[in-house]
């Protein structure tokens, strides 16, 4: 054969014999990278939090130690590892209860056009930008924003002003309350819960659907015992995201929001103004924790083969 | 038995689209208003100038040239990293195949934050200076995975005796790679770069850590919606990020469709 004189037949020959030489070289710059770049500084990171800082000269003491994770369960610390985790909670709920009927919807019954319209009318908001979404939400919830003009003009307004004055879900107005904070976490999240549960009901077989009917399920046993089931580790893969990002995250309840920090605020305070390396740190393993334990639970039930 | 959804259900679909889209929608009547001192709902009036204003103003212009730049090179380091990655989890078994894809998930599927907060004090660690480089070393980190998802989801889907009449036939793996290989995962590598740039350019929790001074358009936003400084230009620039993005989507979903997976389902 000709080409085996050149470099590339050679080369070529080379990879017929050893497939595992091809598999090598395709392999090691990816690993490489994610490696040194993403492994290297993670754990990096979580070394940090082994170690504490000294409180009078406010220099990183490099001795091993578990005090700054002590300081973690300090009252006020250990406040904003609750709040977080509970606004996450609060979140993932209420996106699988507003998620599901549009999933249910387009899986089942948009066919043509209609599935096209569902499908970018999920990509569209999930792919559009992050900042502009908690920015329209500013535009919205602001005192002289629409939602209050819509309450004034519906002459509605002490309701609204009677659920602000609830103390811990209300506040001065809806844009530094805890439930502005929930609103646009749900808005921001919702499409990584649609599309998950959208692809598990997908798989639900109609027939099945028909064959519970047939045999004398009323429509919502229908749904509490063959759809629900089906839908669940879909379910559970969306919560992946949507507790995950929520958790990590501190631009929205900087922008919308009360004063009191969440686990991601704490983590940039801490490493920025504060310098205080190993504490921000601690607190970044316990998302990390978290997640680890959510996606063993979340494994178990199923929830990858939906993903 | 019934073919026909129920009102209450398609009440609650359509309700929750509306909330998906209502408050994108808002904004582009903002970027018409008149008002620049509050954001008062209905505007006082519509005006064009705002546009004007938006493109005299350098610093608009500078951080949405630098945004580019790092989406650009991201993508394309994105896209080789990540296609090497697929060809080798989707062709072979290999121990520590399920580690490896792992890794490459990993990155997003972490909180924003712990990847920024790791990389910078790695960089601090070894004294890297923060520049262009570091934003782009954070970006192409975190989008190998959407190229990844894509090359992979289409490396499966082509069959690998294709790949072996080619070289029975006597192509080299180069020859292969080039008639071959490469016009079968054309468009799956088009549409993941196309969301991996988009991923990039609308990047702000990971680049808040990894950038020095350099604003991206996502920073500059950020920096008006904590201290605003002009809201009519942030509504105009917010209008036409939420355009721009549209494009990308769209053409990735073309390219995609009709495909077993469909482009986009993992941001």
């Amino acid at each position: 054969m000709a080409s085996t004189a050149t470099f590339g037949g050679r080369v070529s020959d080379a990879f017929w014999r050893k497939p595992r030489l091809l598999l090598a070289l395709l392999l090691v710059p990816p690993v490489l990278w994610l490696g040194i770049v993403y492994l290297g500084s993670l754990f990096a990171l979580l070394a940090q939090s082994f170690f504490s800082i000294d409180e009078f000269s406010g220099l990183i003491n490099y001795d091993f130690t578990l005090k700054t994770y002590g300081e973690l369960f300090r009252p006020s610390n250990f406040d904003i590892l609750l709040r977080t985790v509970a606004m996450a909670g609060a979140v993932t709920l209420a996106a699988a209860i507003v998620a599901f009927p549009i999933a249910y919807y387009a899986a089942r019954y948009a066919n043509g056009r209609w599935k096209v319209i569902f499908y970018l009318g999920v990509m569209l908001p999930l792919w559009s930008s992050y900042l502009v979404k908690v920015y329209s939400w500013k535009l919205i919830l602001a005192k002289e924003g629409i939602l209050n003009w819509l309450f004034e003009t519906l002459h509605l307004s002490w309701v609204l002003q009677a659920y602000l004055s609830v103390p811990g879900i209300g506040g001065y107005s809806l844009s530094v309350s805890w439930t502005g904070t929930f609103l646009v976490f749900l808005y921001v999240w919702l499409p990584f819960m649609i599309l998950p549960v959208q692809a598990a009901l997908e798989r639900v077989p109609s027939s099945m659907l028909e064959a519970s009917g047939d045999l004398g399920a009323q429509p919502g046993q229908t749904l509490r015992y063959v759809i629900l089931p089906l839908a669940l580790p879909g379910i559970i893969a969306g919560s992946i995201f949507t507790f995950s990002l929520t958790l990590g995250d501190y631009i929205i309840p900087q922008i919308v929001g009360t004063s009191a920090r969440m686990i991601g605020q704490a983590v940039y305070q801490f490493q920025g103004t504060a310098g205080n390396i190993p504490l921000a740190a601690a607190f970044a393993v316990v998302p990390i924790l978290v997640m680890g334990i959510y996606l063993t639970i979340a494994r178990r039930m199923g929830a990858f083969d939906a993903l | 038995m019934h073919y026909k959804a129920s009102l209450g259900l398609k009440i609650a679909a359509a309700a929750g689209l509306l909330f998906l889209h209502l408050p994108i929608m808002l904004i582009f009547v903002y970027a018409f208003t008149t008002e620049d001192k509050s954001y008062q709902w209905p505007p006082p009036g519509l005006t064009l100038k705002w546009f004007a204003v938006t493109w005299n103003r350098p610093d608009v212009w500078t951080a949405l040239g630098l945004s580019l730049r790092v989406a650009a090179i991201s993508t394309a380091v994105a896209m080789v990293l990540g296609t090497l990655c697929a060809a080798a989890v989707a062709r072979s078994r290999f121990f520590g195949r399920e580690t490896v894809s792992l890794l490459v998930i990993l990155p997003i599927a972490l909180p924003g934050i712990i990847t920024g907060i790791s990389l910078r004090s790695a960089f601090n660690l070894v004294d890297i200076p923060f520049s262009f480089w570091t934003i782009v070393l954070g970006h192409a980190t975190f989008c190998i995975v959407v190229v990844y998802n894509n090359a992979v989801a289409r490396f499966r889907r082509t069959s690998g005796s294709l790949v072996e009449a080619s070289l029975d036939l006597g192509a080299t793996y180069f020859q292969t790679l080039r008639f071959v290989i490469l016009p079968n995962i054309a468009t799956a590598l088009l549409a993941g770069g196309m969301l991996a740039f988009a991923l990039s350019f609308d990047e702000v929790i990971v680049t808040t850590f990894t950038a020095g001074q350099q604003q991206t358009l996502p920073i500059w936003m950020l920096e008006e919606l904590v201290r605003p400084r002009q809201r009519p230009v942030t509504n105009v620039v917010a209008m036409v990020v939420v355009l721009v993005t549209f494009l990308p989507i769209v053409g990735a979903y073309y390219l995609t469709r009709g495909t077993e997976t469909v482009a986009g389902q993992g941001k």
